[in-house]
């Protein structure tokens, strides 16, 4: 027997299967970890992911870490849909955030309805400077923007760190963390004694935004082609470059709006951890939601629940918190291989 | 053994001299029984009996889509076939992989080339076959030279591949066939990526293979080049053989006929209306090529209203530059383009299209959106008209495919991905994309590549309607056949100058050589318009 790649689309009816398979495939693979952690996988898989929904306030706890996905998840979809490979969500991020705190430390005399707008307007405006800087370096000067993108996310973090531990170093506790900002910049809760904020609403709105945009016009069409075939969208007429920079720009700015989100809805302060990898996790989430709005939210839930889970299973069975993150980073690797499976066939060959 | 799918031969009388097995006075070397292959819901090859004489050039001869390349593709091991039997000098064999059909002595040159390109050309032949552990590359060198010497394949064996042209490639893929001692030769539409001279080369060089014994199969559309070079016809349809026949016996018009299974008629070009006036004027245009070097050195061309003005050339010498400046998507560096007495010199995509102009590239695949569907295709260049307040109405972009498809007959539904398509229908697509937007200039480049000879005659049965309506159609060809047919003057091109304008009664594949050459350098006698200044 041979094992033989064809090339050779899946059949449509499998495709939203594929990212479902992962999540199989991942656990069976993870399950001898879980095993050598010393518990049995069946029941470490129900509390990763029947056991955070059981209680209302874990259920609401799954939303609240699906929100910085969503938003990091569609500002990288809204990139790769445009054909601009965009793997610096972490550090448009970060400086959305940065940006945010700024507005928030000095909103003490300001309204909330006028602080959380222009918190929301600058973290977005942070985002899309951040992804200007590689945007135009691939149109002027074409060079790989997944290199560019890359690099700055290190400049960003240390940009956070020197302004945490030079001028904005909480002058009280001495960390190097930011002062609060303004209660009048604060994101409202959604239900009271949780964390959910508003912040989840305005990720599912702009999920909505950005799909409706991306799939029902014009714009999303030529977008689409330029992402799929620069070469044949110019020829078309198309206008390349400045599409390759929205989709950039608008990228980063949906960034950076998780930035002002995490700032405004959990943190209230900015701090070094305040990503912790979202931006990152927006890339898993965006090729798990296959590049759709929908398949992102829910890619972004489902990480939201692993997350969850991750805390629940390491109490509940004493096995270390990080093996949800080891799920998390099979679950890209596997993701991957399987999206493969969208092109190409593995086919069994008899040998005679 | 026939499958009773496949009863042309009963309906099709034609010239053909069907050979039955004991007739013929020696085994063949290759003989395929009943080759089925299905791909899908198509049935790519149904019940297929195919026999190759030692020492023989066959031509097989088809419509796109009619099964040739995937019969040659299971003879290589490149598909399993469903059902079916092949025998090799008369002995069954089974051919499960390339390596088994190398190891059987056939080689195949695909239609897509399968060598490695940082590599040079005599790692490439024996790539593979180094047999021992250490590679000696002198000897290897010296090999493959002599090979390249006795057939005629005159190529570098230090060259890189990825330096090569198309029609060099070629021979190191021949080459390569050869070195693995090949007696089967099998060449997948070896002349549709040729120029002329390439081509007589490579008939030169199976010429000698024939007399050292080689058989050779040969893929084509072009008829005047199969009654040339092959002994043998074999012709299928629709996944069928319809027939054999001694190509000695074949007139180009009989085989056109075996093939489509009907007569169908050549459209000749009816009587220029009259001289309409400059739409199309190109003054001193200069521009460079993709490496930033000089290409064209001051070109000028008029193309008048109502007039195909065809421009020949070996490739290279400019013409894929100079369509790009008109298609708006290579920048001018002096000079000037007008369209219909608007300055479009340096002007977008966008802006060339808003002129007027209509344009069909060379690679297809380059002007469209291959994961896009036929319907998306059909509009990408004014989706504009395709929106209301922003949104896509998809209603109307289904409904315009719809309408485009039936009007070009197209074999496509809206929805298809448009790289599924055949060459042909893709084509059609992008003429019919072009076509209805009544453009007032059309530039078109080597239109009919790799087509067969039904949609050959419908596209330029569409360019002659084109120009009686008016339009100005500068074609682009490496057939000269085409540019006779279809044009009114012919333009030449060689080094990046227009070396000769001629009508295109005067003109002759002679005086065009000669001309393409850059043997010589005429101006155009006389007339109306002035076609050429330099
Ligand atoms: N790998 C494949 N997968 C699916 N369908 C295929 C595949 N290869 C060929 N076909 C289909 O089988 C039929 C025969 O194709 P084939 O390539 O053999 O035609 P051909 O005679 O070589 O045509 P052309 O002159 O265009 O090269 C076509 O309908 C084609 O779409
Ligand atoms: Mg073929």
């Amino acid at each position: 027997m041979a094992l033989k790649v064809e090339r050779r689309a899946a059949p449509l009816w499998l495709q939203p299967l594929l990212p479902l398979l992962a999540v199989v495939i991942t656990f069976v693979l993870t399950s001898a970890l879980v095993l050598l952690a010393g518990a049995n996988p069946l029941r470490a898989y129900y509390h990763f992911l029947i056991e955070p929904l059981s209680s209302r306030v874990s259920a609401l706890e799954v939303l609240v870490k699906a929100t910085p996905l969503l938003l990091t998840g569609i500002a990288v979809t809204f990139a790769f849909y445009g054909g601009f490979w965009n793997i610096g969500a972490e550090g448009q991020f970060l400086v959305g955030a940065a940006a945010a705190t700024a507005v928030g430390l000095n909103a003490h005399a300001i309204p909330p309805w006028v602080a959380l707008p222009l918190m929301a307007l600058s973290g977005f405006a942070a985002g899309m400077a951040w992804a200007l800087i590689p945007a135009l370096m691939k149109t002027r000067l074409h060079t790989d923007e997944v290199v560019t993108t890359l690099l700055l996310n290190t400049v960003a973090l240390l940009l956070v760190s020197a302004l945490l531990n030079g001028p904005w170093r909480d002058p009280i506790s001495q960390w190097p963390q930011s002062p609060e900002i303004a209660s009048t910049a604060i994101l409202p809760k959604l239900a009271p004694r949780t964390r959910l904020h508003l912040g989840f609403l305005i990720a599912l709105a702009t999920a909505l935004v950005v799909s409706v945009l991306l799939r029902r016009t014009v714009f999303g069409l030529r977008m689409r082609a330029v992402g799929l075939q620069p070469k044949a969208a110019r020829f078309a007429g198309i206008p390349v470059e400045r599409m390759l920079l929205i989709s950039a720009l608008a990228s980063g700015g949906i960034a950076g709006l998780a930035g002002m989100v995490e700032v405004a809805g959990i943190h209230y302060r900015l701090i070094e951890a305040i990503s912790g990898g979202h931006g990152y996790t927006g890339i898993l989430v965006a090729m798990l939601g296959n590049l759709s709005a929908l398949g992102v939210v829910l890619a972004a839930l489902f990480i939201g629940l692993i997350d969850t889970g991750s805390q629940t299973v390491s109490r509940a069975l004493g096995v270390p918190v990080y093996l949800g993150e080891i799920i998390q980073a099979t679950l890209l690797l596997v993701t991957l291989a399987v999206l493969l499976l969208q092109n190409y066939r593995l086919r069994w060959e008899r040998r005679g | 053994m026939r499958s009773p799918r496949c009863a042309y031969s009963a309906q099709f009388p034609t010239p053909q001299v069907p050979i039955p097995l004991s007739m013929t006075q020696q085994t063949p070397i290759v003989s395929m029984r009943g080759i089925h292959k299905r791909f899908g819901s198509v049935l790519a090859n149904q019940g297929v009996d195919f026999d190759l004489q030692a020492g023989e050039i066959h031509a097989l001869l088809g419509e796109n889509g009619a099964g040739k390349s995937t019969l040659m593709r299971v003879l290589y091991g490149l598909y399993r076939p469903d059902a079916g039997s092949i025998a090799v000098d008369g002995r069954p064999v089974l051919i499960r992989s390339p390596r088994d059909a190398i190891a059987l002595g056939i080689g195949m040159v695909t239609q897509h080339f399968a060598l490695a390109a940082p590599l040079s050309v005599t790692e490439n032949v024996i790539l593979g076959q180094e047999g021992r552990l250490w590679l000696d590359r002198k000897s290897a060198e010296a090999q493959v030279a002599a090979a390249a010497q006795r057939f005629g394949l005159t190529v570098n064996p230090r060259a890189q591949v990825r330096a090569l042209s198309i029609g060099q490639r070629q021979r190191v893929e021949i080459l390569k066939a050869l070195y693995r001692q090949a007696r089967v030769l099998i060449l997948d539409e070896p002349t549709a990526v040729l120029i002329p001279q390439e081509v007589e080369q490579l008939f030169e060089t199976l010429m000698r293979l024939k007399a050292e014994g080689v058989s050779v199969v040969f893929i084509s559309h072009k008829l005047s080049e199969v009654t040339r070079i092959a002994d043998r016809v074999t012709v299928m349809r629709s996944g069928c053989v319809v027939g054999s026949v001694s190509a000695a016996q074949a007139s180009p018009a009989e085989l056109a006929r075996m093939i489509v299974g009907q007569t169908i008629m050549s459209v000749s070009k009816p009587r220029q209306l009259s001289a309409g006036r400059p739409m199309l004027i190109l003054d001193d245009v200069w521009a460079d090529d993709d490496k930033g070097a000089p290409m064209l050195r001051g070109v000028s061309l008029q193309v008048n209203a109502g007039e195909i003005v065809g421009l020949a050339g070996v490739a290279g010498n400019g013409q894929t530059e100079l369509a790009e400046l008109i298609e708006g998507t290579r920048t001018c560096r002096r000079g000037r383009i007008m369209v219909d007495g608007t300055d479009v010199t340096r002007a977008s995509p966008a802006r060339m299209m808003q002129a007027g102009v209509g344009r069909i590239p060379e690679d297809r695949h380059a002007s469209v959106v291959g994961d896009l569907t036929v319907a998306e295709n059909m509009a990408l260049e004014h989706l504009d008209e395709f929106g209301r307040c922003g949104l896509l109405d998809r209603a109307r972009l289904r409904r315009h495919a719809e309408q485009l498809i039936a009007e070009y007959q197209i074999k496509a539904r809206p929805d298809d991905r448009i790289r599924t398509l055949s060459g042909g229908n893709m084509q059609k697509v992008i003429l019919a994309r072009v076509l209805e937007r009544q453009p007032r200039v059309i530039v078109i480049s080597q239109p009919t590549r790799g087509l067969d000879i039904r949609a050959t005659e419908y596209i330029h049965g569409k360019l002659l309607d084109q120009r009686q309506r008016g339009a100005a159609i500068l074609l682009i060809s490496e057939d000269l056949d085409e540019l006779l047919k279809l044009a009114d003057r012919i333009a030449v091109i060689y080094g990046g100058r227009i070396v000769g304008v001629m009508p295109a009664e005067s003109a002759t594949p002679e005086r065009l050589g000669l001309l393409m050459a850059g043997m010589q350098h005429e101006h155009e006698a006389g007339g109306p318009d002035h076609g050429a200044q330099g």
